[in-house]
């Protein structure tokens, strides 16, 4: 049994409380050439304190679109992998882009979304996901496959996956975590930021799992 | 023997975007319906050049016309006034900042003749927004004009790495033979 279905039945509430730094580590460390989206908050200064790389655009506005972003990256170029990371508070501003994703169903997207139920960057005030919106209920009435985060070694079996198939997808997986603070914070130079992420774009993708 | 050449009907507004656009290697092309811009929207939907997404919202399709373009692919967004309304935030936090050059055609709606008081009031929200962010922005009246404004305004985005929003003004929607739209 895949990764993706290994935990089909798993609810919010018997997924493993993880960490965002600790997960986000374990993604990047096993990353060649594919492409990151961070959306803003902590899930950005996560992804910044993983270790800085060109294929990694962080945002350092425009909350929520973490994921459309992400599919314009996939649909330009659909040899390359492509992950979305963002927060619970983000996803819940433009849900309506889980429909989207599983219209256009590029096989080489995956949205990750860190829900620890709150809006830890502005004081922790609850997301709609504290009052039980299941998210990844909602991604799978999109039409999108999805799946709750079963522990660390799930979510590497989930990655590698995802890594070493290049048919199947998109897909959607949900990691519930704990209320830690972020590992770093982002360096806020836009300009820098889209040259640099444009210019690793621009070379040709070397990893083919 | 030369051959007899027959007068073909002079172009729609339609029609020269289309040509724009592929002129200008806009494959990607992103949307949220709006009856003027129909007939451009069936047009697009029937070539293959394009690929052609209409999203929930229209900041949803700011995101992947932007992700797009940084992995080399050129895109733009069709909305209506309304539509443009919801996007001052990812405009000043995404595309401003980010430099990246984001092609917007607005249906302008709320204006000569429109009915609906939410338009005309949305519509007056248009231009101070375009202006107090410094995007580039220019409404076509003419179909004689509307090669000029969108082949100089599509290739000064990408050269300036700038946003540009190209109006289409019922002077050209609704008098060219269309009917003003409900």
């Amino acid at each position: 049994m895949n990764a993706l279905e290994q935990h089909a039945a798993l609810t919010r509430a018997d997924a493993k409380l993880l960490n965002r730094s600790d997960l986000t580590r374990r993604l990047v460390a096993r990353l060649n050439d594919e492409a990151v989206i961070g959306g803003i908050g902590h899930t950005n200064f996560d992804l910044w304190a993983a270790g800085q790389r060109p294929q990694n655009f962080y945002m350092l506005g425009s909350m929520g679109l973490a994921a459309p972003i992400a599919l314009g990256v996939a649909l330009a170029q659909p040899q390359r992998k492509v992950f979305a990371l963002e927060g619970d508070g983000s996803i819940l501003m433009q849900l309506g882009c889980l429909g989207t994703i599983a219209a256009v169903r590029p096989s080489n997207l995956t949205v990750i979304v860190w829900d620890n139920a709150a809006y830890q960057i502005t004081g922790s005030q609850p997301t709609l996901t504290a009052a039980g919106m299941d998210l990844v209920a909602i991604a799978r009435g999109a039409g999108l496959p999805a799946t709750w985060v079963a522990d660390e070694n799930h979510f590497e079996a989930l990655i590698d996956e995802r890594l070493a198939d290049s048919t199947s997808g998109p897909v959607f997986l949900c990691a519930r975590t704990d209320s830690q603070p972020p590992a770093g914070v982002t360096d806020r130079d836009p300009t820098k930021i889209r040259r640099q992420f444009m210019d690793a774009m621009a070379l040709a993708v070397k990893s083919s799992a | 023997m030369t051959e007899q050449r027959p007068i073909s009907p002079p172009e729609t507004w339609d029609e020269t975007i289309v040509r724009v656009l592929k002129a200008n290697e806009v494959r990607l092309v992103t949307y949220v319906p709006d009856k003027v811009l129909a007939p451009l929207i069936k047009r697009l939907h029937a070539d293959d050049y394009f690929t052609v997404i209409c999203p929930a919202r229209e900041e949803e399709a700011v995101g992947i016309v932007s992700g797009a373009y940084m992995a080399g692919l050129r895109g733009i967004l069709l909305m209506q006034t309304s539509g443009f309304a919801t996007l001052p935030n990812v405009l000043a936090s995404l595309t401003v900042p980010c430099q990246i050059p984001m092609l917007m055609i607005v249906s302008e709606r709320g204006t000569l003749g429109d009915f609906q008081l939410g338009q005309v009031i949305v519509c007056s929200t248009m231009r101070p927004i375009l202006r107090s962010l410094n995007i580039e922005h220019y409404a076509i009246e003419r179909q004689d004009d509307v090669e000029f404004i969108t082949d100089r305004m599509i290739k000064q985005a990408f050269a300036t790495q700038a946003a540009a929003t190209m109006i289409l003004s019922p002077l050209l929607t609704a008098r060219a033979g269309r009917q003003a739209q409900p």
